[in-house]
């Protein structure tokens, strides 16, 4: 067997039975990167002598006993918004296309401090602004599915290392389905934690009350063991939440008899390709034969939500965005007159279209004599979703649906209509409204040869049931695999 | 009710936002962000008279802690980001004559 076709806890199991060395593993995800970047543009930065010296480290520690977690040794791959200390973090901004950070993110610290080796930075829409990873300064990730289509997005470069064994898991960031939708395009797992539960700190922030970094991966095992890993409670991050409702590894139960499993018959209207509406239906159906209780109900309010989406998130944005200024850290314009022509133009300069659409509408939203109208009423809104949520879970456990209308688009359609691109999120954006914890994994593939994605939402802070209907699928379901990327 | 975006309205943004557009990103601007306001407009349709607007899903409370440095000098390494350096300060553009 190929030592990148490990998962990340196989893996790590190998290298303390010491059939796999730490520095052999990086290698051969490093071959792979040499091997296949060039078709795929997964990362923006791959620190090949760090991860080595790194891995030379963790190998010692691993050896001498201080190291013995499930993740001890892995290779990792961490998208571009999460500082890394002393590594190149640009957000695929060229506004930071010369930014080293002095700290790294908490997320990134749990998992060093766990044995981890970072490979380096994946590529992703500019701040996290996008659906498909083409709106990077460094050029669009392809999908290793097949490279005529995107890899889904934000967090497209992460999705698309995992499925393209360029690392054996990644961190990404949601806001408003950046780990899921991409996760769905590349046939991997990706696990949107309840907000609150993983720290923000040292996370470039574009939606603060709705951004969360969670994992992708290879599998729901690997996507629980990192889960363990990076949810912490931190002061740093105020609205961090100190968990104690046990480990998510806990919830790896092959069993879902009982559990109540809702589809919304609003997921499934008009605009959902009767292929994805196949897969995840005949999903709906493995588990039901496995026990579960599964009818259909009418979420209502769905039409609402991304609008209500693209006002909260474009008016945190612009408030966000004000930071990068060219003052403290990264581009700063040639020539300027004065500060304020410096500011502007740096900006001008540095974003890209897609950065300044949503810090344009932001500014607008928030502006004196529209706030009550945009703003407010935006937040009101969101009000009624996470109330017509919380009826839902009081009867279901788990919601099930598709993550996305379809499989992954071609590169280049997306772009050119805004509100096109915003209609793909509809499944996923709520979750990140109510903010819920939200689960993605393959469930099939189409005559198109790309994956179809399953979402599982759970009410907040139950992820253990997500995570439980998940294995439990995944178990009954078997190995889905890429074929056209041997090739 | 289709929204239309004035030239006054972009440069009015324009200068909250700090970004300079040229002619025809300005007019871009204007379509794009007149789009989105329509789409947004469906708001409107919910009745949401005794709504509080929510802006955390959870209870949040402030976080207080000493005011204590617990990380070090770092001045070296973040005036090493900074676009210009001047005797160990930040260098910025004359801000007043």
């Amino acid at each position: 067997m190929d030592i990148l076709d490990l998962t990340a806890v196989e893996l790590s199991q190998k290298i303390k039975a010491k059939e796999i060395t730490v520095v052999e593993a990086t290698k051969a995800v490093l071959d792979q990167i040499d091997k296949k970047e060039e078709s795929y543009n997964c990362y923006v930065t791959v620190d090949k002598e760090g991860a080595l010296e790194r891995a030379a480290k963790v190998q010692e520690k691993i050896d001498n006993g201080e190291l013995s977690g499930p993740l001890a040794g892995v290779p990792v791959a961490i998208k571009d918004n999460m500082c890394t200390k002393g590594m190149l973090t640009t957000c695929s901004s060229k506004i930071l296309s010369n930014f080293i950070p002095t700290f790294s993110s908490q997320a990134v610290i749990n998992l060093e401090e766990a044995g981890a080796v970072i490979i380096g930075k994946t590529n992703m829409d500019e701040f996290a602004m996008g659906s498909t990873s083409e709106t990077s300064y460094y050029g669009p990730t392809k999908n290793p599915w097949n490279t005529e289509h995107v890899p889904g997005g934000s967090s497209g470069g992460s999705a698309a290392a995992v499925a393209a064994k360029e690392c054996y898991y990644a961190l990404g960031s949601d806001t408003g389905g950046s780990i899921r939708q991409p996760a769905g395009y590349c046939g991997v797992v990706g696990l949107k934690p309840t907000y609150s539960t993983v720290s923000r700190y040292g996370l470039i922030a574009y939606g603060s009350s709705l951004d969360q970094i969670g994992p992708l991966c290879k599998d729901v095992t690997d996507c629980a063991t990192i889960l363990d890993v990076i949810a912490s409670h931190d002061e740093k991050d105020s609205t961090s939440v100190e968990r104690k409702d046990g480990k998510f590894t806990d919830a790896l139960v092959n069993d879902v008899a009982g559990l109540k499993i809702g589809i919304p018959k609003d997921y499934f209207g008009e605009g959902l390709d009767s292929e994805v509406k196949e897969a995840v239906l005949a999903a709906a159906k493995v588990l039901e034969e496995k026990g579960a209780i599964v009818e259909e109900f009418d979420l209502s309010l769905v039409d609402y939500a991304i609008p209500a989406y693209y006002t909260i998130a474009s008016a945190e944005a612009s408030s966000n965005l004000e930071r990068f200024d060219g003052i403290k850290y990264g581009y700063r314009t040639e020539e300027y007159e004065g500060l304020h022509n410096m500011y502007k133009k740096t900006r001008s300069e540095g974003f890209g279209p897609e950065v300044k659409r949503r810090i344009m509408l932001g500014s607008f939203v928030l502006s004196s004599g529209y706030y009550d109208a945009y703003y407010l009423k935006a937040l009101k809104v969101k009000a009624l979703i996470k109330k017509a949520f919380d009826d839902a879970f009081a009867k279901y456990d788990v919601i099930l649906g598709p993550v996305a209308p379809t499989t992954a688009p071609k590169i280049g359609e997306s772009l050119s209509d805004p509100i096109k691109m915003y209609l793909g999120d509809v499944y996923t954006i709520s979750a990140n409204l109510a903010g819920l914890p939200g689960i993605c994994l393959p469930c099939g593939i189409d005559s198109k040869g790309l994956p179809i994605g399953l979402q599982l939402l759970g009410d907040c802070f139950k992820e253990n049931n997500i995570i439980r209907a998940a294995y439990t699928y995944e178990q009954a379901r078997g190995k889905i695999t890429n074929k056209g990327l041997e090739a | 009710m289709a929204n239309v975006i004035s030239d006054e309205t972009i440069d009015y943004v324009g200068i909250l936002a700090k970004l300079e557009l040229n002619d025809e990103e300005k007019e871009q601007a204007k379509k794009d962000m007149a789009s989105m306001l329509d789409y947004i407009d469906k708001l409107g349709e919910l009745d949401t008279t005794g709504v509080e607007p929510m802006s955390h899903v959870f209870a949040v409370n402030n976080v207080f802690r000493e005011d204590v440095v617990t990380n070090g000098d770092g001045s070296k390494d973040t005036l090493a980001n900074a676009p210009e350096e001047k005797n160990n300060m930040l260098g910025v553009p004359k801000t007043f004559d």
